[in-house]
């Protein structure tokens, strides 16, 4: 076959429904035969926390972060009607009855299929996380590595 | 038409049909045929972009009984 055409989609979005989107153009984008990054920044990195908590070292601050901040993707609220939680409960029940993946399986799924999961350092930094807390098999990197997949992508996308 | 590979893809959501399409067809040998069952809406065009984009072949698409059937040769 040609050479593999290129997707990449930068995760800022802290929102359930919006990091829904992200992960279900990377997986048809996989099915494509492209390559497939999705560089996580800011609220977007919560998608790649770990449910359990991981016993690191932190300063006050950074702790609050973790306290307030959703741990693991499942636990991420939606970006309309939220409703204080009452919400995610219910678009979940909506999602079973018709059969659409949970967040969750997509990011397994995005593994699986070889999607190259990018957490990004600088803002790791900023919201206190470190790599213990995140899903293994996950890389580490800045904005030039996500420049150098963008320069040569054919869909490139800001969620 | 002789069939080498069957995937029932039905009930599936977007974007689970083309995900397993896209596996299914990975352990075909070029010119084998594969075919897809799914009940998804918008598979219809899925379908007929993926295989465009990708380079296998639709031959045909056939809809009864809200099933869409595919019958797509490797490439």
């Amino acid at each position: 076959m040609t050479e593999k055409k290129r997707t990449t989609i930068i995760l800022f979005s802290g929102d359930y429904d919006k990091a829904m989107a992200a992960y279900i153009i990377a997986n048809g984008a996989a099915a494509y035969d492209h390559e497939v990054t999705i560089f996580h920044t800011f609220w977007g990195l919560n998608a790649l926390r770990k449910e359990e908590e991981v016993k690191v070292n932190k300063g006050f601050i950074e702790k609050m972060f973790a306290k307030m901040m959703p741990r693991g993707a499942d636990k991420m609220g939606i970006s309309k009607m939220n409703f204080a939680g009452f919400g995610p409960k219910m678009i979940k029940h909506v999602m079973a009855k018709h059969n659409a993946m949970t967040l969750p399986q997509l990011i397994e799924m995005a593994q699986e299929q070889d999607v190259k999961l990018v957490a990004c350092t600088m803002t790791m930094d900023l919201l206190g996380l470190q790599q213990e807390e995140l899903l293994e098999g996950i890389e580490y990197a800045g904005v030039a590595a996500y420049l150098a997949d963008a320069e040569e992508g054919h869909v490139n996308l800001f969620i | 038409m002789k069939v080498d590979k069957f995937l029932d893809a039905k009930s599936l959501a977007c974007p689970m049909p083309i995900v397993r399409a896209k596996k299914a067809i990975q352990e075909l040998e070029e010119g084998q045929i594969l075919e897809v069952h799914t009940t998804d809406k918008g598979s219809k065009n899925d379908f007929a972009a993926w295989t465009k984009s990708t380079g296998h072949e639709l031959i045909e698409v056939t809809e009864e009984n809200d099933v869409i059937q595919f019958l797509i040769k490797k490439h």
